[in-house]
């Protein structure tokens, strides 16, 4: 059983610091803003998940997994909050979302 | 599996340290706002593995858990500020 848990663990630790990685490059790489917000909140959302996913199944029936189902649960609602929260100023604010015919990069 | 954790939140740091790029160069606030975000959110699972780490994950999950709520209750707050008339000039 032992080594079930270990070969879940990791194999949750690398998907989720994966999605994370996704979720940087897309940050820098993307052209836009809005663009931009897409990478944060979706992959690092689901790269935060797995990892915590894969520390519960780590720690095993514990008081411990039941705080990271806590986390769990919190990540996945306010992310996703705080980049709509962060979009919609951002669009209040004035800025255009960017597209393809106007080849001006906002780099 | 202990030095496959320490691999991973070395690889955590390097990930973490890329959105600060965005950061320094973001033509707009909003961008840098953005990069701040994504690296508080990623702390709180860099947070978690140290406390796997240090074998005191009951004291770091709570570190965690305020941090995530601190993070997200300042990107509320910053949004909320600058989607005012105030903000603009």
């Amino acid at each position: 059983m032992n080594e079930v848990k270990d070969i879940l663990t990791i194999l949750f630790l690398l998907l989720g610091s994966f999605f994370m990685l996704i979720g940087s490059i897309g940050v820098i790489r993307l052209p836009d803003f809005f663009t931009r917000s897409h990478a944060t909140s979706k992959s690092d959302t689901l790269g935060i998940m797995l990892i915590v996913v894969g520390l519960i199944c780590y720690e095993g029936l514990e008081l411990n997994s039941l705080k990271l189902m806590i986390i769990f649960v919190f990540i996945a609602l306010a992310n996703p909050v705080g980049s709509h929260a962060l979009a919609r100023a951002a669009f209040k604010f004035g800025i255009k979302p960017w597209f393809k015919k106007e080849e001006k990069d906002q780099d | 599996m202990e030095s496959f954790i320490i691999f991973i939140s070395i690889s955590l740091t390097i990930i973490i340290i890329i959105p600060f790029y965005r950061v320094l160069k973001g033509p707009t606030v909003f961008d840098r706002l953005l990069g701040a975000g994504a690296i508080g959110t990623k702390t709180v699972v860099l947070i978690l593995l140290l406390g796997l780490l240090f074998k005191r994950l009951e004291m770091f999950i709570d570190i965690a858990l305020a941090y995530a709520i601190l993070s997200f209750i300042s990107s509320l707050i910053v949004a909320k500020y600058f989607s005012t008339e105030k903000a603009k000039e």
